[in-house]
């Protein structure tokens, strides 16, 4: 008296793997083996085309002799390190007046957010007309009777990067206040209260209890700001054309420009692995750490 | 007296505290919208006025003609067929993908939560770091594949890419919403005799609406906007709206025409921004999913 | 209808034994219940009769058919979840007609089968509403409604009183007894609540880590309990377990307790001749439900707490180095008073205290 699963019964017991394995094999096909592929370039003499040779770390060494990569990674840093302070400071800033029990806080909102909608370039090409030196903002000011004012870092190699700087900040705000607003939503309103009658006034309270609480929200934002910054590309292409010269040269725009330009394929492997090196150094430590909560609070 | 003194006093510390706030949130407010809306009135002056020196005020004459050139006549390369034929690929581009990654993301989720299995937990975590991939990292090897598949500098190889790399999001993002969804709802329907297909649809993917909603609006805008792949592996007539709006505004022949690339700037930004306005909850929310757990 | 067999059944995960080697067999039209505390392993083993986890061994049989290797819906059994498992997106009506239109019934016998459910379980009225717009006890009787219209062999329930307030959870706890009674299906029933346990089965389970500690009748889990666990799990407040010396006196078992001020003999006790001679002069636990005390002659006891509910008073006390409490009429104790208690001593049952398993 014992019924035989049928073929059918088998069938449908290894159904959801086999409806998840296609997808899934491209995917990591496309990631996991294309980063082999190009850490594969990256260790031989290719140039204008793939040549499967192993010439071991030269293309690396190459890299890092070469000035413009040199410029890319200092960009890299000085960019980072402003982008994600001043973005991480307006963020936090704008959240914690917002949720001040605001009127029109969904419509102010609104503006604060707009920018991450729009792409990089569109962004690169709006900020860019916006500093034109001889059009743009400047003209503005000047015309105002502020005759000295001069705003013209888009054309000069050392203040360039900090036009870059500028129009990312513009563009993430919205986003680092909306996961700092996501987080003090979360925080229990009694907290405030019970400072409140111990005699705390409202910014200390902000500064000293509720800010040290966004500390999984700061986590998060300085990952994701991170991650946007190594990768930025469009950006700088749109508004400075890593330029002038090579004054804001970025390892991204490196990457391509090796890559698809000037023929130095295997250089440009090299610098794409380093990016994701550095985006793994980020990235790994932290979706640890946040699955391993995940899997403690379960 | 003193009580009454001090709570007037009181309430002018309120009120300058509540000047401050909405001083300070007006003030930032209007810095954000001054770019759209040097944008949006340089678009729709005459040059001749643009270089009269108005940037930030209203045009003195209102004229489409940018919009026009921008749209139909602006020369990108050697071609002065305007934007439009690279909306129209962005669009070709854009809809098939979206539809794509998320139809395979809902069902990805739906597998990695509803039907685990040994391995379920290792996958979702390749997945979600995929997410976090630098594509720079992946383009030369893609742009072999594509070359051999016959897919390269076309629109098609274009919406594999896309698909292939918004998987990751879309999976990721549906797997975070099923997990809320209560086991016992398989199970019930399991025991109602509801195969796998028929849960998902019948019982699943209703569920998931609004997160269907935030998939798409997520793909939608992540495509649209994208300049990597679409500079990386189109050229040509089959570029994507960005690229071509990049091409026009670095052309360096003649007069910089800066109402034509602010107008050519608001038409590849145009649907993402009406997107933004008519669903902007659902944006925001698939802004955070990735940062905030669950 | 149907009998169910649970034999020799195990299920590991990787190297954890959720359930080693549970037996159970109940006849047609029994009320099964599995009783333990959670991470016992009771439902798992549901989850195993409904074909919702692999069996890793034994066989488990449904009026003598193996269903081990079977999909849930060729079991012909119909279950009810503890967060009831409505379909959110479907009303009242689609979700209980769900299972039918899988299985292609006409729709005039669905609508027959709906309405029948729906007056049997009095919610006529809810049925266009979506479960976002019903209440607990509503989506309780809803999942019950889904159950009741498969006609199953077997219904299985998951714990499906946990998520419902005190009064509502006594309500329905009713209705799917006036249910038992009516259809005389069979049923499995999880929970941790003894008092569900006691007042549903025809038969209990007792299981503690995958182990079946005693299965029987309601009463008899309650009055001879197989070992000092179930004693201690089944019965609010629980059974006292009280170290004594056992001897054989005039009255033939004997238990001697330590009291503060010295022993006392508690006689009479119900042994086998045999068992007495094995144990004369050793140590014992002796198990003595709260309410087999009663103000009389016998032991003298100094109370510590007293704790009214109403229809009685539990006295709080020291008894054989252990906190004990009596189940006793209102005011028959205060505290801080001494207090002359006798014992129903034909009630009383011993363990073996290595063991902990009753003595007969």
């Amino acid at each position: 008296m014992r019924r035989a699963p049928s073929f059918r019964d088998r069938l449908a017991r290894r159904l959801p793997q086999l409806v998840l394995s296609p997808s899934l094999v491209v995917v990591f096909i496309g990631v996991y083996l294309f980063i082999a592929w190009t850490g594969w370039v990256s260790v031989s003499s290719s140039r204008m085309l793939p040549r499967y040779d192993f010439v071991g770390l030269e293309q690396y060494g190459r890299l890092w002799a070469t000035p413009r990569w040199q410029t890319a990674v200092t960009n890299l840093f000085i960019f980072t390190a402003l982008f994600l302070a001043v973005t991480i400071a307006l963020g936090l800033l704008i959240a914690i007046l917002l949720d001040q029990r605001i009127r029109a806080e969904g419509f102010l909102r609104t503006i604060y957010l707009y920018p991450m909608a729009l792409s990089f370039i569109v962004t690169g090409t709006a900020w860019k007309w916006v500093m034109n030196p001889t059009l743009g903002v400047q003209k503005v000011m000047n015309d105002l009777g502020w005759d000295s004012f001069v705003f013209d870092w888009i054309t000069r190699p050392e203040f360039a990067i900090y036009c870059i700087v500028i129009a990312a900040v513009w563009q993430s705000t919205g986003f680092a206040m909306a996961i700092f607003l996501a987080g003090l939503r979360g925080i229990d309103n009694s907290i405030i209260k019970a400072a409140q009658i111990e005699g705390a006034g409202l910014p200390r309270i902000y500064w000293s209890i509720i800010v040290p609480m966004l500390r999984p929200a700061l986590l998060s934002v300085v990952v994701l700001l991170s991650y946007i910054s190594i990768k930025s590309f469009d950006l700088v292409l749109a508004l400075t054309n890593a330029g002038p010269g090579s004054a804001t040269e970025m390892p991204s725009t490196f990457m391509f420009s090796a890559t698809f330009r000037r023929n130095q394929m295997g250089v440009g492997a090299a610098s794409a692995i380093m990016m994701l090196m550095a985006v793994a150094a980020i990235f790994v430590p932290y979706l640890y750490s946040e699955l391993r909560e995940d899997r403690h609070g379960r | 007296m003193a009580a009454e003194r001090s709570s007037a006093s009181a309430r002018r510390a309120r009120l300058v505290g509540r000047a401050f706030i909405y001083g300070t949130l007006v003030l930032l407010a209007l810095l954000y919208l001054m770019p759209l809306w040097v944008m949006v009135v340089t678009s729709l002056k005459s040059l001749d006025e643009v270089y009269a020196g108005s940037f930030i005020g209203l045009p003195r004459a209102l004229t489409l003609e940018a919009w026009e050139k921008a749209w139909a006549t602006a020369c990108i390369g050697t071609e002065c067929g305007g934007l439009r034929p690279y909306f129209v690929n962005s669009i070709l581009m854009t809809v098939p993908a979206v539809v794509i990654s998320t139809a395979i993301g809902a069902m990805n989720g739906y597998i990695l939560t509803k039907w685990r299995f040994r391995g379920a937990n290792l996958i979702f975590g390749l997945m979600l770091f995929a997410c976090f991939l630098p594509f720079q990292a992946v383009i030369l090897p893609m742009a072999q594949v594509l070359g051999r598949l016959g897919l390269a500098g076309t629109i098609a190889g274009l919406v594999f890419v896309h698909s292939v790399y918004g998987i990751t999001f879309t999976t990721l993002f549906f797997r975070n919403y099923f997990v809320t969804i209560p086991d016992e709802l398989t199970k019930a329907a399991q025991i109602d005799g509801a195969g796998f297909f028929r849960i998902f649809f019948a019982i699943m993917l209703p569920a998931a609406l609004p997160i269907v909603v935030v998939s798409s609006i997520w793909q939608f805008t992540q495509i649209w906007n994208d300049f990597l792949f679409g500079v990386s592996f189109t050229s040509g007539a089959s570029s994507p709206v960005t690229v071509a709006l990049n091409n026009i505004v670095n052309v360096t022949m003649g007069r910089k025409q800066y109402n034509v690339d602010m107008a050519a700037a608001m038409i590849a930004a145009v649907p993402t921004l009406v997107v933004y306005v008519v669903a902007g909850r659902y944006f925001v929310r698939g802004l955070t999913a990735g940062a905030v757990k669950g | 209808m149907a009998t169910l067999e649970i034999d020799r059944v195990r299920k590991t995960f990787g190297s954890l034994d959720v359930l080693k080697e549970v037996s159970i067999a109940i006849g047609d039209g029994d009320f099964l219940v599995l009783l333990g505390p959670s991470g016992c392993g009771k439902s798992t083993l549901l989850n195993m009769i409904a074909g919702l986890e692999s069996i890793t061994g034994g066989e488990i049989r449904i009026a003598g058919e193996v269903i081990n290797d079977l999909p849930p819906k060729d079991r012909d059994i119909a279950m009810v979840f503890q967060s009831y498992a409505l379909y959110p997106t479907m009303t009242v009506r689609q979700n209980i007609e769900f299972g039918m239109k899988i299985r292609r019934v006409p729709a005039a016998e669905r609508a027959r089968a709906t309405a029948a459910a729906a007056e049997m379980l009095q919610m006529g009225h809810l049925l266009d509403r979506r479960p976002s717009q019903l209440s607990g006890g509503q989506r309780q009787r809803v999942a019950m409604g889904r159950a009741i219209v498969r006609q199953p062999r077997l219904f299985l329930f998951d714990e499906p009183l946990s998520n419902l307030d005190a009064k509502l959870r006594v309500d329905m706890r009713t209705e799917i007894k006036r249910l038992h009674q009516r259809l005389g299906t069979t049923i499995v029933y999880v929970t941790h609540d003894q008092i569900e346990a006691m007042t549903l089965a025809t038969r209990i389970a007792v299981m503690r880590d995958g182990v079946v500690e005693q299965f029987g009748p309601p009463q008899e889990v309650y009055d001879r309990p197989a070992n000092t666990y179930v004693g201690r799990f089944v019965g609010s407040p629980a059974m006292n377990i009280v170290p004594t010396r056992l001897e054989a006196g005039a009255a033939g078992a004997e238990a001697v307790v330590t009291l503060p001020g010295g022993e006392a003999r508690i006689g009479a006790i119900p042994l086998s001749a045999g068992t007495l001679e094995r144990c004369r002069g050793r140590d014992v636990l002796m198990g003595i439900r709260p309410e087999h005390f009663a103000p009389g002659r016998g032991i003298t006891v100094d109370v510590d707490v007293v704790e009214p509910t109403g229809p009685d008073t539990l006295a709080i006390f020291t008894l054989g180095g252990v906190e004990v409490t009596a189940r006793l009429e209102p005011f028959a104790a205060s505290a801080g008073r001494k207090l002359d208690l006798a014992i129903k001593t034909d009630k009383v049952v011993l363990f073996d205290p290595g063991t902990e398993t009753r003595l007969d």
